[in-house]
Formats: structure tokens, C-alpha cells, sequence
């Protein structure tokens, strides 16, 4: 949480403004008591009618100042807090973007979500309330027992003795039910994590007839959650009756005490009465404490949780230029525009896990077609993702234009390379938005030459706004199929100078597939290809086929020659095509 | 007209929440009894004090009155509010636990029954709704009613007590003096509705651009990969910058003038106490009033425009949770799915012998998808079906499974009209993989025996083997004990789908539905599998949904489906002779860029 406050630290103002105007206005309700004892005092005693209505008129414009110091401060908290939640939103937006896709891997995506909008929010009114009221409880508290002082000595000494006790209650309670209040939040997690569970799973769990035993396993859950609120409720119950004891005990002390002064005549009734009063301005201060801090501790949890976000170092080290060294040494080699280079390259994802690739080692020429194949989970992804350095390698390196990618800016390298990715994605906006992601100045005529080519031409003509057709979140109201088409289209208007298909065309039936192949090879430019996929026929005409087994390069070669030498090509084109029919044409 | 439809349906749904209630009647009455024990004793204190206080003018000055000592008067004061101070604790503990007990009580019973609606519920009604937003239902507004109910049992009851019990005594204090407070405290709710009824486009502006943030959270962040292999960042911070700077404005003016509220009601406050103050210190002066007294009415003024404050903010926060309540009423008052008829046959002993009668069936009445379907399956018959995305593949096996009722036409398994089986019997007479793989959070095992909750050992493995799951499984950290996240966590896609099928393979139910089940998984792997499944296949009704012709040529009837219809059907060699549609999509696979 602590680290997260830099992002107040433009509001300085507002936040000493804020508690600053908050404590103004608590100091003058501090003083109404002692307008009140010498109303009673001086005023009653004396039969003073003009005095009883002057000190009236003072508590009035008491009340008028406070109600003035009041809005200011809530102003000002209110300033600050916004402004902070919104920079800390923008903050965490751009840290979140710099991470690695390793790391985003490992953290979730939906935690990621959850973080930026709900816990924000929470650490929001948090840091409102905080400002607002958390400085003002305890100056009332310390205040009332200052001013207490002022008017005796001995008398006060009941509040230095209450005030301790108090503060163990609320502290010892606000203690106890931290780690209860946790635990419910778990228990929460649960029931969500189940509710959810049975809303993706639905079709599998009536096809197996399992209501009755998820009805069963949710009630166990609710049963525990609740379980669970009652104990931290018990606890947390404690809290009023407890304060309330103590300190009316206080009050009662108070009187005692207040008796035996004035009977020595060193106090007066009115100043017993502005006691008991200071008394009771704590008991009311206590108990918006007490509803604060359950508010605090939740921002504070959030908070903690944002802050472990941003501890996550931002994902790779790139240098924001090429270094003039590395590229006087590419400039002297020849041109090697649009290769790519493996150099005995091994990928580990997670430190102590096994390898996803083991010494993968080639070279693209510029214009070639690669492919890539394999069983699941046989590393064909991975391959592929270094190549715009997703990933970075654990022993040997990979070159593109004849530079390792670790010499580039990130922005630079991914520039040369389109990626059409396994799961297409598309964002809200209309088809043309959503092309111009690969070339934010690409012309009308550029956008459709790449739907052409993507085999999405006829159904984008079919929509009624042709481009400015609508793509709803997620691309909803597309097909699988649709989608895409529409994001190889996406990557086609980049004008790659190295193409990646992962595995983008599983949705396409086989004729559509194979259209799409035969205009990307005929794309101007000589575009360098790869191509994943577990169709042997996508890559039958690939220049290198480069054959994974568990992440191990089982072969490569031309379609003819694995056919020939390759025993795993062998088999996955087998399986695929029968053996007389499939020596195809 | 419309603020009036509103306040029906809050009153509507508040009756609800009562029946929900109602079990814990006597809860519910203790706790109430509690709430006026513990503000009575609340409010007698400060006539104690106040009592206290007059004696002390006796202790300054003995001579005023004929008493031989005040002292021990005073300790008997002291005594009863000793006395007083312990019940009116005790009291407040035992509601506060009570109200903690009912509240917490209700919900569940709430949430029990949504999630027991949510197991009835038709799939239409799941297939529709934002899954999202049916657990934001169950969880975040469940527990949103939670709060508001727990906020509104302790601070609404006690606050109306309160405001009624401090009336009764002020009145039998002072008349003149109660009629000053109570003209003066109603402005102070005057003008909270005020501000609230002045902030609340602002919160409606807040809570919809924050709404528009989360959709762009949700897309970029969600999708954060393919924002950066496009380079993407600036422009979607730029974006995100755009919105954010929109919800700062509209939050600072949302918070600012909502928070208004407390400091002029308290200034209103500060004006009744005045106002006391005034009148009471005349009264004494005209010794109508003690000293004692006006203490004691201070104190009352304290406590009874407290509550005024607290009740508008416990109101927005009770119509809050009834809006919550309403949601959640909703979803458990949406119809469910017709219930089995009582006279429901239990399927046994299965022979698969399924037909399709003239069967229609669309999503929505104006695009009709099947139309007219026919169709008759033998016992033991591999039935394929192929086509086109979209033709209704898959909708056939909705209508099989009844997850969804025919429209027109009868679907009939072994001679009963599927309406006349209890689902979970017909449900379970089919051995389903579906393309969509789904695992819940627990063991490999758990998964497994979904439907065989008695396997043992050795027919998992024996399950496991069969589908080419075991080698995998054997090397998982912990084995058929190793615990798998939420959908199946760091499991492959193909991974996941061979654990879908070794499900099936385990509980061998007599007939099979499998819908792209090895969509995931290597053509090589593939293979083995589709052997285990043909041995599997045999003597079972089978029906094969596959985007790969390889999978299906040796069915016994190929159904080619396009826009709802099947355009040809007959097997594989018959088809290809036939060059239609079907050889033109078998054909396609093998073309040649």
C-alpha cells in the first residue's frame, strides 16, 4: 500500500488541505461544550439573558464556520482521492501493458481486471474517507481529553486512563477480525468459484445428472461462508457494547470525581457538565471508528494487492534504440531483410520446469515459407513466439534482418512481424477500426486488398456497413470463422515483413484454408511465412517443415523429403491422409 | 408514473425479503426486544446524569436544601446507572448477534435457492445471460443485500426507536423545549433528499463511464497480447487516458457533492442544539428547568437528530439493497425448465434405437434453423454429422440431450417420446465430449469419476489408459491426486479434452454424443483415441460431430446438414459417388495450395 501513495504526492496539497480544514472544523466543535458550561455558569447563574443569547450566537456561527471548514475539506478530499485513484488507474494500465507475456501468464488475466477496476475503487473511497475522517476521530478523542485538562486537571485524568482502554478495544477487535474478515473473503471465492464452475459446465454436469451433487457441494460452501461471517460478526459485535461500558464507567468516575471537586469548590456545575460532555463527543467519535475501519482495512487489503501488481519489474529489458555498434555490425554483413535465424535455441517457461523447445536450429530465408507441425503440446507455439520475442530464449538466440531481437526496441521488432494468433481476438469498433490496428494510415483500398486476401471479402461485403460495420465486444456477433479471417486480414494490412499463422485457420474449413494460402503466397512483396498448424495439408508446399515432438525437432526438410526420412511426419500425414489417396497430386 | 412503478416493485420485493425472514420470527422478536431495552436504557441514562448533575449544586451547596448528605443519593445514582450502563450493553450484544445471525441466515437461504434455480434453470435462459452477470446475482449483490440488510436491522430499528423514545421523554421533560426540536430537525432531512436527489445523475454518470472503463479493461487487458504484437500500448493507454480523465470529473463531482450531506446536516444539527440550548437556558432562568434537566436535554437534542442523519444514509443504503434483492429475485423466479411429469419413465437397459420425427426448432421464432427433421437411428449405429459452421450441428445434440425442447415433432428413444423420460435418466444414457472442455477445480480424479462416483482404482487407470490420458496423468507432480485449477488451469487444451473423454470412457454409457471431441488434440494421439472409441463405439449408438472427414468416414449414415436441413445422408462411399456437397467438402480437405 505504502508505495502506492506516490501516486498522491501530486495532490500534497489537498491532502494536508483536506484533514487540515477536517481538524478546523473539529477544534470548534470542541469548543461548544465550553460555550455551553459558561452559558450555564455565568449565564443561568448570573440571570444573564444577553449573555445566554450572545454565547447562543456563538455556537451558531461555530456551526457556520464548521459547516464552511467542513465543505472545504471534503473538497479537497474529495480532489484528491479522484485524482489519485485515476493516476494510480493510469499507472497500473501502463505497468500492466509493459509486462511480458510470461508474466501475464503466470498472474492471470482475470486477477489483472479485477485489480484495475474493483480493488482501485476500494483503495479509492479508502484514501476519500482516510483524508476525510480517520484524522478527525482521533483529534476528537485527543482533543476532548486536551480540553478536559483545561478545565481540571484531576478530572481529566479518568480520560487518560479511558482513553487507553478504549483504544485496546478497538485495536484488539479491529485485530482479531482482520484475518476473520480474510478468511469470509476466501469463503466468498468459493461460492463464486462453484457458481461459476456451474455456469460453464453446465451441459457436462446435467449430461452426467449431477445437479443434486453440486447443489449439495454449494450448500457445504455457503454453509462454511457462513459459518465463517457469523464468527467475525460475533467478534466484531463486541465492539459497541464494549466502548459503551467503558466509557460510561468513565462518566460515572467522572461524576464521582466532579462531585468531590466541587464540593471542594474547585469546580462548578457547568464545568462538570462540559466534562460529561467531552465524554460523550468520544463515544460518538468511537462509533464512526468503528465503522471506518472495516472500510480502511478492505482499501488497505486492495491496496496491497495493486501494489503486488506493480512489483512485478516491468516484463523485458529492450534497448529504446538500436546501439550504433550493433548496427554497424549488421550494416556490414549483406542485406538480410526478412530472415529469421534460430541458433540452437531452448526455451524454459517457468525456472525448474521442463523445456518447451530444445536446440531449435534453422534459417528463413527472406520470401520462404515455413511450417511448422507437431502433436499438441509439442512446442509449435512457443517456436513461433519468439520470433517477436514474446518470449525470451534460455540458451543460444534468434535473429531477425540478421540482428538478435534482443538488440531491438520491442515496438520496432513486432513493426516487421504480423502474428495472427490461435485465438482470434477482435475489439469493439467498427471492421475498419479494428483493421487499422496493423496500419493506422492504411488507405480504404489497402483494407480491402488484405480482406481479400483473408477470404473475408464476401462476408464483409455481405454486411450492411461494409466497413464501419459494428464488431461488438469480443467480436460477438462474428463467427469463429469470421473473426478469423478478420484478424489475418488485420495482420495482412501491417504489410509484415515476416507473417506468423499460429494455428489461425483451425476454424476454416479446408477449402477456405487452402484459398488462403494460395493469396498470401501471392502476396506482393516477399513476405517470409510461417505457418502452424496440425494440418499436414496447410504446409505440404513449405520450403522448410520443421517437425516438433516435445519440443524437440523431430525433422526438417521439404514435405518430400520427411516423407521419406521422417518417421513422426510420417505418421501425423498419415493419420491424415489415407496412404493411397494422400500422395496427393 | 414511472417513480410510482418503482416504488411497487420495491414494496414488492421488499414482502419478499419478509418471507425470507419469517423462519426467524422469534429471532427476530428477541431482537427487536433488545433494540427497545437497549435504547430505553440508552435514554434513561441521560436523565440519570442529569439527575447526578442537580445534586451536585446540593454538594456545592448543602445548605439549599434540608438533606442531611447528598452523597448517598448520588451513589444510588450512580448505582442505577452502573446498572443501566451493564443492560443496555448486554442488550446491544445480544441484538447485535442476533441481527448478524438472521441476516447471514437469509442470505444463504437466498443464495441456496438462486444456485438450486440456477441447476433448473432451462439452458436458453444460461445460454442467453451474460454468465458474468448471473454471478455477479449469486455473489456481489447477495452479499451487497447482506449489507444493507444488516445495516438496516441495526441502524433503521434503532434509530426509530430512538427518535421515538427521545420524543417521549424530552415530552415529559419540557413541552416547550421538544416542540423547538422538533421543528427544527426535519430540514435537516429536507435537505439531505435535497443533495441526494441532486447527486444522483451524477453517481448515474460516475457508475456508466466507469462501466465504459471496465469494457475497455476488459478488452485491452484481457487481450494484452495482441495489443502488443501489434504495438498497440500507447494507443490503447491513450484511449484508457481519455476515459479515465472523463471518470475523474464526474467521480470529483459525484463524491463532492454526496459527501455535502453530512456537513449540512450536522450543521442543522448544531442548530437544534443551539436552539435547545437557547430555550433551555431561558427556562432555567425562569426556573422551569434544572440545570440537571438541560444537560440532559443537550444530550437528548444529540441523540435524537443522530438517528435523522443516519436514516437517510441507511435509506439510500436499504434501496440499494433492495435493487439488489430484486436482481436476485429475478433469477430465482425465472421459469425453470419444465419439471419431469410425474409419470416420467427411467430409461434402463438402453438399446439406442433414437428417432426424429418431424422435428423444428429454432433459437429465436424469427430465424428458424431445423426444419422438419427426420431421421432413424438403429441401435448400435455410428450416425456422423458434417457440414458448414453454423448448419446446426450442434443443435441437434442440444435436442438429443434435451437441453433444449423441440419446437414441432417428437424425438423418441427406444420407443418413449423423450418429454416422457426423466432427464437425468435420458441425460445419462448418453456419454457426451464435448469440443468446449470443462474441469472443475479439484483432482484429476474427482474429474474423472464424474460420472462413476464408486470407480475404483483400477478402472480409472483402465479409463485413463484407454483414452491415452494415463502417461500424462502418471507424470503430473501428484499423479490422479494432483489438484487442477478452475478449467482445468495449466492443463493443454489437449490435455483437458483427453481427460473429457477418459470421463466417458469410465462410466460406458450405452450411447455416445461426441461433438468435435478431439478437435484438440494431435492427429497422431488422434488416432490411438479414435481406436479406443471405435472399440467403445461398438454395439453403442454413437453420434460423431467432426470438422475432419478423416474422423467419420467409417460411419454407418453421414448426415450432410446445411442451414438447418440435411441435404444428403447415406455413407461415406455412397456420398462420394453421389459428388454433392459432401464430396465437394471431402475433396476441399486434400486441395492444394
Amino acid at each position: 500500500m505504502k508505495k502506492l501513495l506516490i501516486y498522491l504526492s501530486a495532490y500534497k496539497k489537498e491532502s494536508v488541505l483536506g484533514p487540515l480544514f477536517k481538524l478546523l472544523e473539529a477544534s470548534f466543535e470542541l469548543i461548544v461544550p465550553l460555550v455551553v458550561a459558561s452559558m450555564i455558569d455565568v449565564g443561568i447563574v448570573s440571570n444573564d439573558k444577553g449573555y445566554i443569547v450572545r454565547m447562543c450566537l456563538i455556537m451558531t456561527a461555530l456551526g457556520l464556520i464548521g459547516l464552511v471548514c467542513s465543505v472545504t475539506a471534503q473538497y479537497f478530499a474529495a480532489k484528491a482521492a479522484v485524482g489519485f485513484a485515476s493516476r494510480l488507474r493510469h499507472g497500473l494500465f501502463s505497468h500492466i501493458q509493459s509486462l511480458s507475456f510470461s508474466q501475464m501468464d503466470k498472474e492471470g488475466t482475470s486477477t489483472l481486471i479485477t485489480r484495475m477496476t474493483s480493488d482501485i475503487n476500494q483503495v479509492q473511497s479508502g484514501v476519500n474517507l482516510v483524508l476525510r475522517l480517520f484524522l478527525r476521530s482521533p483529534f476528537i478523542v485527543f482533543g476532548a481529553m486536551i480540553m478536559a485538562f483545561t478545565v481540571d486537571v484531576k478530572a481529566a485524568l479518568i480520560f487518560v486512563v479511558v482513553i487507553p482502554i478504549l483504544s485496546v478495544i478497538v485495536f484488539g477487535i479491529m485485530l482479531i477480525s482482520i484475518p476473520m474478515f480474510k478468511k469470509v473473503q476466501g469463503g466468498l471465492d468459493k461460492v463464486l468459484g462453484i457458481t461459476r464452475e456451474n455456469l460453464t459446465g453446465v451441459r457436462v454436469i446435467r449430461a452426467f445428472g449431477e445437479e443434486e451433487h453440486e447443489i449439495q457441494k454449494f450448500d457445504r460452501e455457503t454453509d462454511a461462508l457462513k459459518r465463517l461471517q457469523m464468527t467475525a460478526g460475533r467478534i466484531s459485535a463486541l465492539m459497541n457494547p464494549l466502548t459503551y461500558v467503558v466509557i460510561n464507567a468513565g462518566l460515572m468516575a467522572l461524576i464521582y470525581v466532579g462531585a468531590l471537586r466541587v464540593e471542594a469548590g474547585i469546580l462548578s456545575q457547568g464545568q462538570v457538565v462540559a466534562l460529561v460532555n467531552y465524554m460523550s463527543q468520544i463515544l460518538v467519535e468511537l462509533v464512526k471508528l468503528a465503522n471506518l475501519i472495516i472500510t480502511v482495512t478492505k482499501a488497505v487489503a486492495c491496496g496491497n494487492r495493486i501494489q503486488s501488481i506493480f512489483e512485478i519489474p516491468p516484463g523485458m529489458d529492450a534497448p529504446s534504440r538500436i546501439s550504433e555498434d550493433s548496427s554497424k555490425k549488421a550494416s556490414s554483413v549483406k542485406d538480410e531483410t526478412g530472415t529469421v535465424e534460430f541458433n540452437h535455441v531452448s526455451l524454459r517457461y517457468h525456472k525448474g520446469g521442463e523445456q518447451a523447445l530444445t536446440d531449435i536450429h534453422f534459417k528463413a530465408g527472406k520470401g520462404d515459407t515455413i511450417g511448422v507441425i507437431g502433436g499438441t503440446g509439442s512446442g509449435k507455439s512457443s517456436l513461433v513466439n519468439l520470433i517477436p520475442r514474446f518470449y525470451d530464449v534460455e540458451q543460444g538466440y534468434v535473429r531477425v534482418d540478421g540482428r538478435d531481437v534482443r538488440e531491438y526496441p520491442l515496438a520496432m521488432l513486432r513493426d516487421k512481424i504480423g502474428v495472427v494468433m490461435q485465438k482470434a481476438v477482435l475489439f469493439q469498433g467498427t471492421i475498419r477500426e479494428n483493421l487499422l490496428w496493423g496500419n493506422e494510415n492504411a488507405t480504404d483500398e489497402e483494407l480491402w486488398e488484405a480482406i481479400k486476401a483473408a477470404q473475408a471479402e464476401e462476408f464483409v461485403l455481405q454486411k450492411r456497413d461494409k466497413l464501419d460495420e459494428m464488431i461488438a465486444q469480443e467480436g460477438r456477433n462474428l463467427s469463429g470463422g469470421q473473426k478469423q479471417r478478420l484478424s489475418i486480414a488485420r495482420a495482412l494490412v501491417k504489410k509484415p515483413e515476416i507473417l506468423i499463422l499460429d494455428d489461425s485457420s483451425s476454424a476454416l474449413d479446408y477449402a477456405t484454408d487452402a484459398a488462403l494460402r494460395r493469396s498470401i503466397k501471392e502476396l506482393p512483396g516477399e513476405t517470409t511465412v510461417f505457418i502452424v498448424s496440425q494440418r499436414a495439408s496447410s504446409m505440404l508446399h513449405a520450403d522448410l517443415i520443421i517437425v516438433l515432438d516435445d519440443g524437440n525437432v523431430a525433422g526438417m526438410g521439404t514435405h518430400e523429403e520427411l516423407l521419406k526420412n521422417c518417421e513422426v511426419y510420417q505418421e501425423i500425414y498419415y493419420s491424415q491422409f489415407e496412404k493411397k489417396e494422400g500422395a496427393a497430386q | 408514473m414511472s417513480a410510482e412503478k418503482k416504488q411497487n416493485r420495491q414494496k414488492e420485493t421488499l414482502i419478499k425479503v419478509l418471507k425470507y425472514i419469517r423462519p426467524y420470527g422469534l429471532l427476530m422478536t428477541l431482537t427487536i426486544l433488545m433494540a427497545v431495552i437497549s435504547v430505553v436504557l440508552t435514554l434513561y441514562l441521560p436523565v440519570l446524569t442529569g439527575n447526578a448533575v442537580d445534586w451536585l449544586i446540593l454538594i456545592a451547596d448543602p445548605s439549599a436544601l434540608d438533606v442531611s448528605s447528598p452523597w448517598p443519593r448520588l451513589f444510588s445514582i450512580l448505582q442505577k446507572m452502573g446498572i443501566v450502563i451493564l443492560f443496555t450493553a448486554l442488550s446491544q450484544w445480544i441484538m447485535n448477534v442476533c441481527n448478524n445471525k438472521i441476516v447471514y441466515s437469509v442470505i444463504q437461504d437466498i443464495r441456496k435457492k438462486a444456485f438450486r434455480r440456477l441447476e433448473e434453470l432451462p439452458l436458453k435462459y444460461l445460454d442467453d445471460h451474460s454468465h458474468g452477470d448471473i454471478v455477479s446475482r449469486v455473489v456481489a449483490d447477495v452479499d451487497q443485500f447482506a449489507d444493507g440488510l444488516l445495516i438496516g436491522f441495526t441502524q433503521l430499528f434503532t434509530g426509530v426507536i430512538t427518535i421515538l423514545g427521545t420524543l417521549g421523554f424530552m415530552l415529559s421533560v419540557n413541552v416547550g423545549i421538544t416542540i423547538v426540536v422538533v421543528v427544527i430537525t426535519p430540514v435537516s432531512l429536507f435537505v439531505a433528499s435535497f443533495i441526494a436527489s441532486k447527486t444522483y445523475s451524477m453517481f448515474k454518470l460516475q457508475s456508466e463511464t466507469r462501466g465504459e472503463q471496465t469494457a475497455l479493461i476488459n478488452e485491452m487487458i484481457g487481450n494484452q497480447k495482441v495489443v502488443q504484437s501489434f504495438n498497440r500500448e500507447s494507443q490503447a493507454l491513450e484511449k484508457f487516458d481519455e476515459i479515465n480523465g472523463r471518470l475523474e470529473k464526474y467521480s470529483l463531482r459525484a463524491i463532492f457533492f454526496s459527501s455535502l450531506t453530512n456537513p449540512c446536516t450536522r450543521f442543522v444539527n448544531s442548530l437544534v442544539y443551539t436552539g435547545v440550548g437557547l430555550t433551555g437556558a431561558l427556562a432555567a432562568l425562569r426556573g422551569a428547568l434544572s440545570v440537571g434537566q438541560l444537560t440532559c436535554f443537550l444530550s437528548y437534542a444529540n441523540q435524537y437528530t443522530k438517528p435523522f442523519n443516519e436514516i437517510s444514509g441507511v435509506i439510500t443504503e436499504l434501496q440499494n439493497a433492495l435493487a439488489c434483492a430484486a436482481r436476485i429475485f429475478e433469477l430465482i423466479e425465472e421459469e425453470p425448465q419444465v419439471p419431469d411429469q410425474t409419470d416420467a419413465v427411467t430409461l434402463k437397459d438402453v438399446q439406442g434405437k433414437v428417432s426424429l420425427c418431424d422435428v423444428s426448432f429454432s433459437y429465436t421464432p424469427d430465424k428458424k434453423l431445423i426444419e422438419n427433421l427426420n431421421l432413424d437411428v438403429k441401435p448400435g449405429q455410428r450416425i456422423a454429422i458434417v457440414g458448414p459452421t453454423g448448419c446446426g450441428k450442434t443443435t441437434i445434440i442440444n435436442l438429443l440431450m434435451r437441453f433444449y425442447d423441440v419446437d414441432q415433432g417428437r424425438i423418441i428413444v427406444d420407443g418413449n417420446n423423450i418429454k416422457n423420460i426423466t432427464r437425468r435418466s435420458l441425460r445419462t444414457s448418453y456419454g457426451m465430449v464435448l469440443q468446449d472442455t470443462w474441469l472443475k477445480r479439484g483432482t484429476i480424479r474427482d474429474n474423472i469419476i464424474v460420472g462413476k462416483p464408486d470407480a475404483t482404482d483400477e478402472e480409472i487407470i483402465q479409463a485413463a489408459k484407454a483414452s491415452h490420458a494415463h502417461s500424462f496423468i502418471r507424470r503430473l507432480p501428484n499423479g490422479y491426486d494432483t489438484v487442477i485449477g478452475e478449467d482445468g488451469g495449466s492443463l493443454s487444451g489437449g490435455q483437458k479434452q483427453l481427460l473429457c473423454i477418459t470421463r466417458v470412457m469410465l462410466s460406458l454409457p450405452p450411447m455416445l454424443i461426441l461433438d468435435e471431441a478431439t478437435s484438440s488434440i494431435d492427429t497422431r494421439t488422434e488416432i490411438r483415441i479414435q481406436k479406443a472409441f471405435a472399440l467403445m463405439m461398438e454395439g453403442r449408438t454413437s453420434f460423431i460431430v467432426a470438422h475432419r472427414l478423416s474422423t467419420i468416414q467409417n460411419a454407418d449414415v453421414i448426415l450432410v446438414m446445411k442451414d438447418g436441413h440435411i441435404i444428403e445422408q447415406g455413407n461415406h462411399q455412397e456420398l462420394i459417388a453421389k459428388n454433392g456437397f459432401y464430396a465437394k467438402l471431402y475433396n476441399s480437405q486434400f486441395a492444394i495450395a
